[in-house]
């Protein structure tokens, strides 16, 4: 393995989020156009299955929000690697934004200075775990703003569990039609300040198809909202609730609920 | 009900719009941000004429992708959060006869009040920036570049760019109050 399999391992990556919707993302939708009897919400999901299929026919992306690229990168222990992994993921977005094209989004926080190839000071977001064996895995998602902006993050008290659900639900309805619903939530509980909201993060990269009881819990009381797809009504404001958890500290209960919209974007690459 | 709207707009057009409709708008619009926002607020009020007329156009919440190959061409455009615009957008309905807003998610209760009586907002749908790319058929110009492709100003010359729903309408209907 080469600084530049990694590069150009990366640009076919971002290509194929950008381009092709995971299956399970794709039949969720599909499902939730079948279930809408609202015909503004239908003409809206038909709208999005439609430009799936354009961008997957023309190799466009499907959204002008191309995001900021976040890598989740588990690297095997048995592997010795010459040469600078995070640089060549670096010069990989710059080659994926210039070639496929992606719109250049990353900006200086204060001075708003566009550096025209989404990468800059802590960007793109990687996301290193170690791992067993001797292979790269990469995964990535670029995240649009839309549904980043209406995240949310509670430190809540240790004896307030039972009122995770209402923070999640409050969370979406907040959010209301500005993250393009029908959304996925990414819900992390535990860990850190931080860490919680990493687990949010990593449990938007779960199959949303498969939801265990707590999950679909959550689901069927964000969909009582009944904000619908674009917020002008209907059944479906959220397509899954995604739960990640991990240990905290026994005075803490950080609970992390990031809004994904219905484009949720994921690809992975296996390096070797 | 199903209507065509044509650039520049008209007030009466713009009046018998109502929430529900379904909109395709062929003519230029031009796409405004954040920062486009603000600094057309500026020259506003500093009397300096703009390279774009709010006054019956059509605005465009979005920053798209855009590629140059010679010319520039739109790869992939659908709107963006109409939300982050809701403070500027007041001011700048008080210096218009009329006009069309298309974006996504709705904007403040402020905003639906300075809208009656002379402009609708049009919802197409968000992310669908392949879909959006194929109704605009070329780009006009770009000014402001210096704001970066997202927040720039494109001109855009679309056809039948739809359809957009009338989601707040000029007579302070809104579907997403609900």
């Amino acid at each position: 393995m080469e600084y530049n399999d990694v590069v150009e391992a990366v640009v076919s990556a971002l290509r194929k989020a950008h381009t092709e919707l995971p299956d399970d993302v794709v039949k969720a939708i599909r499902k939730a156009y079948d279930s809408e009897d609202n015909e503004i919400a239908r003409r809206n999901l038909e709208a999005i299955l439609k430009n799936i299929d354009a961008a997957k026919k023309l190799g466009a992306p499907m959204c002008q929000d191309t995001g900021i690229p976040v890598f989740f990168v588990s690297v095997g222990r048995e592997l010795c690697l010459d040469f600078d992994l995070k640089g060549a993921i670096v010069e990989g977005v710059r080659k994926a934004t210039a070639e496929i094209p992606l719109r250049p989004n990353a900006v200086h926080p204060i001075t708003r200075e566009n550096s025209g190839d989404n990468t800059g000071m802590d960007a793109p977001q990687i996301n290193v775990d170690l791992v067993e064996g001797d292979e790269i895995r990469m995964v990535v998602m670029p995240k649009g703003a839309g549904s980043e902006n209406v995240s949310a993050l509670k430190m809540m008290l240790p004896t307030e569990v039972n009122k995770i659900k209402e923070f999640v639900v409050e969370t979406v309805k907040k959010a209301g039609g500005k993250p393009c619903p029908p959304v996925f939530v990414g819900v992390g509980i535990g860990g850190t300040f931080d860490g919680a909201a990493k687990l949010a993060k990593k449990a938007l990269l779960k199959n949303v198809l498969e939801m265990n009881e707590f999950e679909l819990e959550l689901l069927e009381a964000v969909n009582e909202l009944r904000i619908g797809p674009m917020g002008l009504g209907g059944k479906n404001t959220a397509l899954a609730v995604l739960v990640e958890i991990g240990h905290c500290h026994t005075a803490s209960l950080p609970v992390a609920v990031n809004i994904q919209c219905w484009a949720n974007r994921r690809a992975e690459v296996v390096l070797r | 009900m199903e209507y065509e709207l044509r650039t520049p707009l008209n007030k009466d057009e713009i009046l018998k719009l109502n929430v529900g409709d379904a909109v395709y708008v062929t003519g230029e619009i031009f796409t405004a941000r954040d920062e486009a926002h603000a600094r057309a607020l500026e020259w506003m009020e500093e009397g300096k004429e703009l390279p774009f007329s709010f006054d019956r156009g059509v605005v465009y919440h979005c920053g798209p992708l855009v590629k140059r190959n010679g010319e520039w061409r739109v790869v992939s455009a659908g709107p963006t959060t109409s939300a982050r615009m809701n403070p500027f957008t007041p001011k700048i309905l008080e210096k218009v006869e009329c006009m069309a807003i298309i974006g996504k998610g709705g904007m403040s209760d402020e905003v639906v009040n300075a809208m009656k009586g002379k402009a609708v907002y049009l919802a197409f749908t968000g992310g669908a920036g392949a879909l959006a790319a194929q109704s605009i058929k070329r780009v006009k110009g770009v000014v402001w570049e210096d704001l970066g492709m997202p927040e720039a100003v494109w001109l855009l010359e679309v056809e039948r760019f739809g359809p957009c729903i009338v989601a707040i309408d000029a007579h302070g209907n809104s579907l997403y109050r609900r």
